[in-house]
Formats: C-alpha cells, structure tokens, sequence
C-alpha cells in the first residue's frame, strides 16, 4: 500500500487578528476561530491529488494536539483524507516533539511520502518536516511548489531565495509545501456527512512513549513595537522632495 | 565560554551577506568565541571573506564535491561533526538555512530557536511568533546545545578587518545519496539583490499584469533599487516568487521601501516592518499600508509613477 502521511495543525484562524493578552502570557484565544494551519491544507490537498493520479492509495491525516483537533481532522476527512490519527495531548509541545511524535506514526503506517505545511502560522518555527526527515533518515524537499512522482523516486520544485531549485529524492521522503503548490479545494456538504463514518484514531502522546518535556520555555509574550503613521504629500514633487530632504534618493 | 558556530550560506564562490549579520548576532552573546563552518567543493575563497568578518576566531573548512550545491542532508550530518564542542549552532534565516538547521538540530537533539531577533543571555532570546504579531521570549534549559536560525533583517552587518585562522576539516562521514540537485533557475539580474538592497521598490496586485510590472522596474532602475513584489502580485505571475517580501517571503530591513499597489496585509507588513523609511502609493486612501507608511501619496499609480521619474 503506498501511503501518505499528512501533518494537520490546528491553529488560530488566518483572518483573526491575534492580539497578546495583557499580562504577557500568551494570546487571546477565548472565542477565536480555530482552522487548519493553511499550509498543511495545501500538503492535504497535494496528497489528494497524487492519490487522484493514481500514484498513492491511501491519505491519512494525523495530527498532534488537544482533544478538540478532532474538529480539524474531521475537516481533513471530509476534504478526502481515508482516515485520521489523533495523537491527543493537552501540553503545550515544541517542533522537536511533534517530529517524534509522527515519526513513532512513520514507522507503524510505513509511508511512501509524508507532506508537512513549511511552518504553522501560529509558532512559525518551520522546523517539524526537516526534523522528521533526519530522525527518519530520509530526503526531505522543503518549500515545494511542484511535486512530481516518478515511481521510486520524486521530482520536486522548490521555492529558494535565489528562484526555483529543482532537486530529485528517492522516496520515502518528507516534503514541506509552500503556498504555490496548489489551491485547496473547497468541503463540500455531503462530504462533511461522509467524513462523519471515516475512522478517527486516537492515541495519548504518552502511549506513543515520547518524552514532552519542553526545552525551549516561552518565557512571555509582547506585542510588536508599532510604527508610527507618517504624513500624507500631495503629489510627486512634494514626495521627491521629501525623501532628497531625508538623503534618501 | 559560549562557543559559537555559523554555517556559512554561499553560492558561486561568493559569501552569503546574510553571514555577516549572523556574526553580528553571535557577537551579541555573552562570552563569545566565533567560529564559522564553510561547507563547500572548493570553498577557499568563500573561507577567505568569511576570516575577514571582524570577530570571527577560526574558519572551519570542508572541501567536498558533494557539498556544491548545498543540499541539507547532505551537509546536515557533516555539520553535527563540526558542531562538537561548540554551545551554540547559527544559522540564516534564509531559505537555506531554514531547510538545513532543523535538520542539524534534531540530529544534535537540540532545540531549535527560528528567526532570532534579539540575544537576551546565552541561552535567552526574542523571536516572532503569529506572522509578526507577538515577540515572545523564549529560554533554552540548561545542559544542551541550542541551534538558532538569525532574523537577518535584525541586525548590522558586522565589520570586515578580521584575520581569522582557516582551517582545513576532513571529515570522515558518509553521506546520503537520496538527495538530488538537479537545477536552479534564477533570474539573472544586474539589479541590487533584495535581500541586502538599501533601497527597495515593491509593486502590488494594482499593476494589474506583468506588462505593466515593468513600470516597477523602471522606477527601481532610476533610483538603483531592488525589486520586490507582494504575494498577490506574485501569485498573479506578475513578478517571480524570489521578489516576495512578507512572512512567507523575504523579510527585508532596507533604508528606503517604496510600496505600490500594495494594500498592506499583515503578511506583508511583517516583511518590511524593519524598514527605515516607508513610502506607500495607492489609490485607495484606507489601504492599511497607510497606516505605517512614512510618506503616503493617494492617486493612481500609472500617473504617479512617471510623474515621480520626472521629478527625480
């Protein structure tokens, strides 16, 4: 069975605005919508297509989080992943973690590919994919916008700071998605009812005998310093003016 | 004693300028000896610029033809060598280190902290969470190496003068064949690179195609700027994916940034925020641009853009 694997992040929905909560603890999260980390939709909506292709049978969607994940798995479920694995924990865990958490899932499911969004939009560390390359000892493609299967092997686009690097990896590999890569498709009514009968499994971190002791503690948390609005000009010359005055063209 | 070691980012004989601004970060840890690891095929002369970087002890060469082009896990195992005996391991938070220090970093079983924008002590830093919109502190538990990807766009780079001792590493590790460079395809450009440009000239979504992306080129050709674009225009294929500046983008810190047609969405802002001077152009008066933009002008941009010409 050639299997995807796909990581699903539940995080704080795109379009709100996150503020820090006022004594520095965290963010405000009380009444915030929670969705599926954007990238790894692009990662779940690129394992569908390559199972379209006919080159993977199964998706499944596994993620690591508290237990009302389940909300986003379902979502994953009903956009077409097979079936869900929840690893539930109520801590707070840090990329390192998560990457032994789905590498102890790698080795059980066996997969051919694993697809990761390149960082979560909440912590942005951009680290889970690599690390479970390593600890798996696999290639990984990170920042794809192309992803080509050719048998045994991958042929994947990459956006780099200098353009489009092309590289090969022979699979099994990771590959991180960046937001070129594809368009997710949108859940339709009745899949969400289907997605209702697709197996969720859920397993505690602790089962899956990961140690989650925190090494990096988040000490607090400040909002950005703001700058300030400058001034409007009227025109061009006023504009010119302004920035020769400055030494700035 | 923090022992400090950077992977030097290079690419076609040349140091990364992105390693300098590394230096600076690591100069800014208490107690701090310097060392940086060049990992290339022939790599003498990046090794050369990368000893002349003031502060820099010793520059740890490793000569290797599988190591050009750089492909992480490639240089990652090579790079857990190096790393023996040192606290701390930097790199960029470019897209090159972004790929390559997660991978060194669970190979170390070390924590990870990404786009360091400020050193609080050896083992206490700031960085940026939710696209910009929080700074958290983070503190690394004692007893372990930290590897860290530097925000460049934080900090100077960091003076030449130095005369650091090169040295010539052989390593004897084995390593992967399952990765592949196959090829890159840049855009070769006389243009000032965005990344390290003093000035920047940005167009939005409101070019409108990328015919008229060329007005953009124009404007930056005049002032000698970089170019860069936002993600709407990039995704509309008015200008190249390397042109992104924003969250996802490149994050950008030049004296002067010129945004046109861009409305300003937070991912964005992100990118641009270090920023000296900000300059928006923009029909629309309640773009959010506006709202951190130095110099605002309100009009239309296929007006304005030559009138600015004219005048400069």
């Amino acid at each position: 069975m050639r299997r995807i694997l796909v990581g699903i992040k539940r995080v704080i929905d795109y379009n709100v605005r996150v503020r820090v909560r006022p004594d520095g603890s965290g963010v405000v999260t009380d009444g915030v919508k929670m969705s599926i980390n954007p990238f790894d939709e692009i990662a779940l909506e690129e394992a569908l297509r390559i199972k379209e292709r006919g080159e993977a049978d199964e998706v499944v969607a596994i993620s690591l989080g508290p237990e009302d994940t389940q909300q986003q798995l379902r979502t994953a479920l009903a956009m077409g992943a097979d079936r869900a694995i929840l690893i539930r924990t109520a801590l707070a865990v840090e990329p390192p973690v998560v990457a032994r958490a789905m590498h102890k899932l790698v080795e059980r499911e066996a997969p051919s590919i694993v697809i990761l969004g390149k960082q979560a939009i909440d912590d942005d560390c951009n680290q889970v994919g690599q690390m479970l390359a390593a600890m798996w000892d696999r290639p990984q493609a990170t920042f794809a916008s192309k992803i080509e299967i050719k048998g045994e092997t991958a042929r994947v686009i990459r956006e780099v700071d200098a353009g489009l690097e092309t590289i090969e990896v022979d699979l099994p590999a990771v590959f991180t998605t960046d937001l070129r890569l594809n368009e997710p498709r949108y859940v339709k009514l009745p899949d969400i009812m289907k997605a209702k009968k697709k197996p969720l499994d859920i397993t505690d971190l602790a089962a899956l005998g990961v140690e989650a002791a925190q090494r990096l503690n988040v000490r607090s948390y400040e909002p950005p310093p703001q700058r300030q609005k400058g001034v409007m000009v009227k025109d061009a010359a006023e504009l010119v003016a302004a920035l020769r005055q400055k030494g700035l063209v | 004693m923090n022992r400090i070691l950077i992977v030097a980012e290079h690419a076609g004989g040349k140091l990364n300028a992105a390693v300098a601004k590394c230096v600076s970060c690591a100069a800014s840890m208490p107690d701090a000896e310097i060392n940086v690891a060049v990992l290339a095929a022939n790599g003498a002369a990046v090794a050369q610029s990368a000893a002349a970087i003031a502060g820099v002890a010793r520059v740890l060469l490793v000569d290797h033809p599988a190591n050009e082009p750089a492909l992480a896990a490639v240089l990652a195992p090579q790079i857990v060598r190096l790393a023996e005996g040192h606290s701390h391991v930097f790199g960029p938070s470019t897209t090159f280190g972004k790929d390559l220090m997660p991978r060194v970093a669970a190979l170390l079983d070390a924590p990870q902290v990404s786009d360091v924008m400020s050193v609080e002590s050896a083992r206490r830093f700031r960085r940026p969470v939710y696209a910009g919109n929080a700074i958290v502190t983070v503190e690394a538990t004692a007893g372990q190496q930290i590897v860290a990807t530097v925000r460049v766009a934080s900090y100077q780079t960091a003076a030449t003068g130095g005369h650091a001792t090169v040295e010539a590493v052989k390593l004897d590790v084995s390593l992967p064949t399952h990765t592949r460079f196959v090829s890159v395809t840049a855009a070769r450009s006389d243009r000032p690179d965005l990344q390290t440009a003093t000035r920047v000239v940005s167009g939005g979504r409101a070019l409108g195609s990328a015919e008229n992306f060329a007005l953009i080129q124009r404007l930056a050709d005049r002032i000698g700027a970089a170019i860069g674009a936002s993600r709407a225009a990039v995704d509309a294929g008015y200008a190249p994916n390397e042109l992104q500046v924003g969250q996802t983008g490149k994050i950008i810190a030049p004296e002067l940034y010129i945004a046109i047609g861009i409305s300003g969405a937070i991912q964005h802002l992100t990118g641009i925020k270090d920023a000296r001077t900000i300059v928006a152009i923009n029909k629309d008066a309640e773009a959010p641009i506006f709202e951190i933009a130095d110099y605002g002008l309100v009009g239309d941009l296929f007006s304005l853009i030559p009138d600015l010409e004219k005048h400069l």
